[in-house]
């Protein structure tokens, strides 16, 4: 009888596609803000997680994300190297400067001040020029979005110039940055060179940062500098999260992401489990004749469940196609790069979709099993 | 089990819907016998029971009294699995709206109580096509019912309800949603394909125009058989249980 269930669902096109639309579309809606909520929010650390090569961060201990930064004393630095279990600690600054071209084009940046002598923290993915030739005089390295932000329609090109705090810096190479949360352009260069490009402070030390000795963890090296310097210190991973959710605690993204969720939810779910309920109960005459022939409850019910999964899994494959699609087109623009459908995102969606499809289900065999057969002689 | 000749007795059944004051005697101690090899009609005005009582005797309405036997068999001492097994092969039925699954070819809503029985796919096609060949439906078994005259569904509802061969056929008013020549034609085809002497046909209706049809006629009203007549003209019997004063 499966074939039978199966050309039951797909008999009436309209109402067939009808279905399959609702559940791709409630899908799409789900998995497609769901998404680009959980990338915006990765966003938020995408600067600490692009350093790669220390694992442990060193702040003041009111530091709560990757954007509130105190400046630590000079002295900090050879504190947390006196801790037991580092391997090595070096400075990393980082500071907000208007970056101007020739043509008179700024940019308020996110400055990033690597450790002179060993540049730890550079951009590993470069996609023109050398973060080694960080080493030069007033270089810095540019994002590529920051590039075009500054130089709209101009091929990627090294050496060009710009401006910041009446230094005249060259650009010595152009990375792949992630995206921060705010789009500006993200730049690199010594320690030394980005005090000087940001307008002078008393004390200029935003981080530390910090590898273990092997055998020891980042989590443990982390509770000893805070017991021994009394500086906060997390793991790369803890600090990430921290950003996160400084921005889901203290902004109105979530609540903002969240409504659009929930209508999403909502709409899509109720849309989608309410068609499928009046197609059964449209079908209701078809299903009392099969009683009547002698099809079992325990049979129909297999065939409503078959019918249920088979929608489901087609409106969700269709739905996933299409916030695949949405985000592959997305995904090589400047304001929207980074931002991928996540599979966490499509297991949580799929995970909606088949609670949906188990209720219409629950409310359609319900419907079909109190049908009385004999309803099927009148008219 | 079946005794005399009969596949189907009811002595003094009742059935009735709701409680108190909404309650509605249907069929109010219903005698109605259905013998081998014969085509029973069940006729009566609209409202009279006639429906009611061929849904008790197919076990899809539970009677409310009275004692019921089908095939030798007490359909309400059976339990609910085995009274759909009963019905899915012993029974074979014939709608007024044919109730054909639109999805589904011709060929296929005819193999449809064979796939219920579980029956392979292609077996059970085929066994359906071979039957709308004789029914004469052979160019049209892979189209759709909305591509089919009123007369072919019908036929093809009919094809249905005869396919896994069962014992007894109901049909509840077969033409009423057919022209006179249509539903002569589909009379003629019930006539010469479903009866059989091991196998009972009971219709319900109310078109006189195909009472020559029937073997018997058992002429309901009010929830009670009035009168049974044979086409012969022979008059059979004539309920002494029925109120003289409610036949007028």
């Amino acid at each position: 009888m499966n074939f039978v269930a199966l050309r039951m669902l797909t008999g009436d096109r309209a109402k067939y596609f009808g279905l399959v639309f609702a559940i791709a579309f409630c899908t799409f809606l789900l998995e497609n803000q769901t998404s680009i909520f959980a990338n915006i929010m990765r966003r938020t650390g995408s600067q600490i997680l692009d350093v790669t090569d220390a694992e442990v961060w060193v702040m003041d201990p009111k530091t709560e994300y990757w954007d509130q930064t105190k400046a630590l004393k000079d002295t900090d630095l050879t504190r947390v190297r006196g801790v037991n279990g580092v391997g090595w600690a070096v400075r990393l600054f980082k500071g907000n400067p208007v970056a101007r071209t020739s043509t008179g084009r700024f940019a308020a940046s996110f400055l990033i001040g690597l450790d002179d002598a060993t540049l730890a923290g550079a951009p590993r993915k470069m996609l023109l020029g050398s973060w080694e030739r960080l080493r030069e005089p007033e270089s810095v390295v540019i994002d590529k979005a920051g590039y075009i932000l500054l130089f709209p329609k101009e091929p990627l090109r090294l050496d060009r110039t710009l401006e910041m705090n009446d230094h005249l810096v060259r650009i010595v190479g152009i990375s792949d940055a992630s995206a921060p949360f705010q789009s500006l352009p993200v730049m690199h260069t010594r320690y030394s060179e980005a005090i000087g490009f940001v307008g002078r402070e008393r004390t200029q030390l935003s981080f530390i940062i910090v590898r273990p000795v092997p055998g020891v963890t980042p989590k443990e090296l982390t509770a000893r500098i805070e017991a021994q310097t009394g500086l906060r210190a997390r793991t790369t991973k803890e600090f990430t999260g921290d950003s996160i959710r400084y921005y889901l605690k203290n902004t109105g993204i979530p609540v903002n992401f969240g409504i659009t969720i929930l209508v999403a939810l909502v709409v899509g779910t109720v849309v989608a489990g309410q068609t499928f309920y009046l197609f059964t109960v449209d079908n209701l005459k078809q299903f009392g004749a099969l009683k009547a022939i002698g099809v079992t409850n325990l049979r129909l019910t297999g065939m409503i469940l078959l019918q249920a999964f088979s929608v489901g899994a087609l409106g969700f494959a269709v739905g996933t196609g299409m916030a695949a699609s949405f985000f592959e087109l997305t995904l090589h623009k400047i304001a929207t790069r980074g931002i991928v459908l996540m599979w966490q995102c499509v297991g949580i969606t799929g995970a909606c979709i088949f609670f949906v499809v188990i209720v219409a289900s629950v409310l359609s065999i319900r419907r079909v099993l109190v049908l009385e057969p004999a309803a099927v002689f009148q008219g | 089990m079946e005794t005399n000749g009969y596949a189907i007795s009811c002595q003094s059944v009742q059935k009735h819907y709701g409680e108190g004051e909404t309650r509605i005697d249907a069929l109010r101690g219903v005698d109605f016998e259905a013998r081998f090899g014969e085509l029973s009609f069940l006729v009566g005005p609209s409202g009279c029971g006639k429906t009611t009582l061929l849904c008790v005797i197919a076990g899809l309405l539970d009677r409310n009294g009275g004692d019921l036997t089908v095939l030798g068999e007490k359909p309400d001492e059976l339990t609910d699995a085995n009274r759909v097994l009963f019905r899915r092969k012993n029974l074979g039925f014939v709608f007024q709206q044919y109730n054909l699954l639109p999805a589904l070819t011709a060929a296929e809503n005819v193999s449809v109580p064979l796939l219920a029985a579980e029956v392979p796919r292609k077996q059970a096609l085929d066994r359906a096509k071979s039957l709308l060949v004789r029914l004469g439906l052979e160019k049209r078994m892979d189209a759709l019912p909305s591509k089919l005259s009123g007369g072919q569904q019908q036929r093809v509802a009919l094809a249905r309800a005869l396919v896994h061969e069962p014992r007894i056929v109901v049909c509840d008013e077969p033409t009423a949603a057919l022209d006179h020549a249509t539903g002569e034609a589909v009379m003629d085809l019930l006539s010469s394909s479903a009866v059989k002497p091991d196998r009972a046909v009971v219709v319900v209706t109310h078109d006189s125009r195909v009472f020559h049809h029937a073997h018997s006629i058992a002429r309901m009203d009010d929830g009670r058989i009035v009168e049974v007549t044979r086409p012969n003209g022979s008059h059979v019997e004539e309920v002494e249980s029925f109120p003289k004063e409610a036949a007028l």
